[in-house]
């Protein structure tokens, strides 16, 4: 998911760090509120806050909890954390964009796992009735949810073509590949008309060997040696 | 009630563009007009009550004023979590309209009575809750809640509501009205239960007991002040809701008066028991069958009396149960 946010972040995304508020702004939103590491690293990265901040994530008496959270946090549009609730308010955001002739565009990232609540699929029924071609959704689709493999659980296949059968714009991508993150988020709307989904087809803990696809790293986090390892695998692949 | 809402809402409507009617795919021969005349301010956000309050909430965020409507439990319990984050947590100006309070759909069995949605509403931080007593009262709120920025739960009852104010209303949020003056004891009503209130205040003073009723429109946050100027006042009190009798007003009420260290007053709830109701009928037959026709509060209220007057026991009277304990 990191690199989804580096490219919506830094080439995609209108925004002013200094003026969070700026009512032209692209929305985004993190529907996968547990994600949230990666999108306060990115805001501290932009300059929304001091990068200090992130020194003291998920500490008692902080300002970063361990869900996405509005308050007091500038640059979080949308507090998160149980799932399927930010695909509507992107749809309200659009909405309200489209009716009072704005050009700002609303962006959401989705996990997979995600896509077992129903509230997505009333907002994914909604948005190309209200033509929302001004509306993004990423699928993170790294495969594992909080028991187990998708396709174990609750199978979402044929994904891309549930999201097409619901009249979205849809592109299938690597997720890690930069330069197909970019050529997709830069052409959007796929289709004029249609809000757009992309299916972005990730690895949970990419980059980091002992960490792939494995659920453990939903839950933990690495300390010691392992953090040593696991920055050294980053940093040798930068 | 509902039409006095339609109406009163649709002039703010015309008078400001950020007003935004969201349905739930009801109102069926009474939205039509907004729909037509106001286009950009209305939506059919279909059945989907979940997507429907994220869109409003993502509408107001946008700078809009937006009301989420439908009826019973649908814009309330259907979709309550987000309510909780996405609406009082942002403290989103989302009025959340629920149409057919209490035992409207009495017929249409028990998935379309609301019968514990004032309770888990009163529960929400940042979240104001109003339950007007008669078409007057639901016109005043109307415009009032829509001047108040941030989060409302606005009850409402359906249609034909009787009209209880004669004349023009002091509306405040926050602020009882009272009906009517009495010194005997208070009834304090909220909702479409105002109107049975005043009718059984008035057969209460033809048996020469004198009853001040309370209009209660806002639930939250509760006028304390007239409810404690009542207890000391009238020296009894009962409450009246066409809900459960845990969570609403009665709770608000006790919870109101049991941390009054230097006031002991004697109450009673009046409401429908914490059960699913085994009647099936209209609104007036639900009632009575439940005990809230005007005769029956009349009769709960006479009843409660008696024995709230009676003088304390002699305080040596525990000596059978000391020695079944023993």
């Amino acid at each position: 998911m990191t690199d989804i946010l580096a490219t919506l972040y830094g080439k995609i995304l209108r925004f002013d760090a200094a003026r969070p508020e700026w009512p032209e702004r692209d929305r985004f939103l993190l529907s996968k509120g547990h994600g949230c590491a990666a999108l306060y690293a990115t805001l501290a990265e932009c300059g929304f806050f001091p990068k200090d901040w992130l020194h003291n994530y998920y500490l008692n008496g902080t300002q970063l909890p361990g869900h996405s959270t509005h308050k007091g946090i500038p640059g979080v549009e949308l507090s998160t954390g149980s799932l399927g609730h930010a695909l509507p308010v992107a749809c309200g955001m659009a909405l309200a964009g489209k009716r009072d002739g704005k050009s700002h565009r609303a962006f959401v990232i989705i996990s997979d796992g995600e896509c077992d609540e129903g509230s997505n699929w009333e907002a994914a029924l909604f948005a190309p009735q209200h033509k929302l071609d001004n509306l993004v959704i990423i699928v993170d689709y790294n495969k594992i949810q909080s028991l187990g493999h998708v396709k174990d659980v609750i199978d979402l296949e044929p994904l891309a073509d549930k999201w097409r059968a619901f009249n979205w714009g849809v592109r299938e991508i690597d997720g890690h590949d930069l330069v197909a993150l970019d050529d997709a988020l830069s052409n959007v709307p796929f289709e004029k008309g249609k809000p757009s989904c992309i299916v972005a087809h990730t690895v949970k803990g990419k980059g980091v060997s002992f960490m792939e696809d494995k659920l453990l790293w939903h839950y933990s986090s690495p300390q010691g040696d392992e953090l040593i390892k696991a920055l050294a695998e980053v940093d040798a692949a930068l | 009630m509902r039409n006095a809402f339609l109406e009163t809402l649709y002039e703010l409507a015309l008078e400001d563009e950020r007003v935004t009617f969201i349905t739930g795919d009801l109102g069926f021969r009474v939205v039509e007009k907004f729909m037509e005349n106001r286009p950009k301010q209305f939506l059919n956000a279909g059945v989907a009550e979940q997507n429907m309050t994220g869109i409003a909430v993502g509408m107001a965020l946008s700078g809009r004023i937006c009301c989420t409507y439908s009826i019973a439990n649908f814009p309330t319990l259907r979709c309550l979590e987000h309510i909780r984050n996405d609406v009082c947590y942002h403290d989103a100006d989302v009025k959340i309209v629920s149409v057919g309070g209490g035992f409207a759909y009495g017929a249409a069995s028990v998935t379309h009575h609301a019968m514990e949605d004032l309770g888990v509403m009163r529960c929400l931080p940042n979240l104001t809750v109003i339950a007007p007593g008669d078409p007057v009262e639901t016109r005043a709120a109307t415009r009032a809640i829509i001047a108040q920025k941030g989060p409302v739960y606005l009850r409402l009852g359906k249609a034909g509501e009787p009209t209880v104010h004669a004349g023009e209303i002091d509306f405040r949020i926050g602020k009882a009205i009272r009906l009517r003056e009495g010194n005997d004891a208070t009834l304090i009503s909220t909702g479409g239960m105002l109107w049975t209130a005043g009718k059984a205040a008035e057969q209460l003073a033809k048996a020469g007991i004198q009853v001040r009723v309370l209009s209660m429109h806002t639930l939250k946050p509760l006028d304390v002040e007239a409810v404690l100027a009542a207890a000391r006042e009238t020296g009894a009190l009962l409450t009246l809701e066409e809900h459960s009798v845990v969570g609403g007003l009665g709770s608000a009420v006790a919870e109101t008066l049991a941390e009054q260290l230097e006031l002991k007053v004697p109450f009673k709830r009046l409401g429908v028991p914490n059960a699913f109701s085994p009647h099936i009928g209209a609104q007036d037959y639900m009632l009575t069958k439940h005990g809230l026709s005007p005769e029956a509060v009349a009769q709960s209220v006479t009843d409660f009396l008696k024995v709230a007057r009676r003088p304390p026991q002699a305080a040596d009277g525990g000596g059978d149960s000391k020695k079944a304990m023993s």
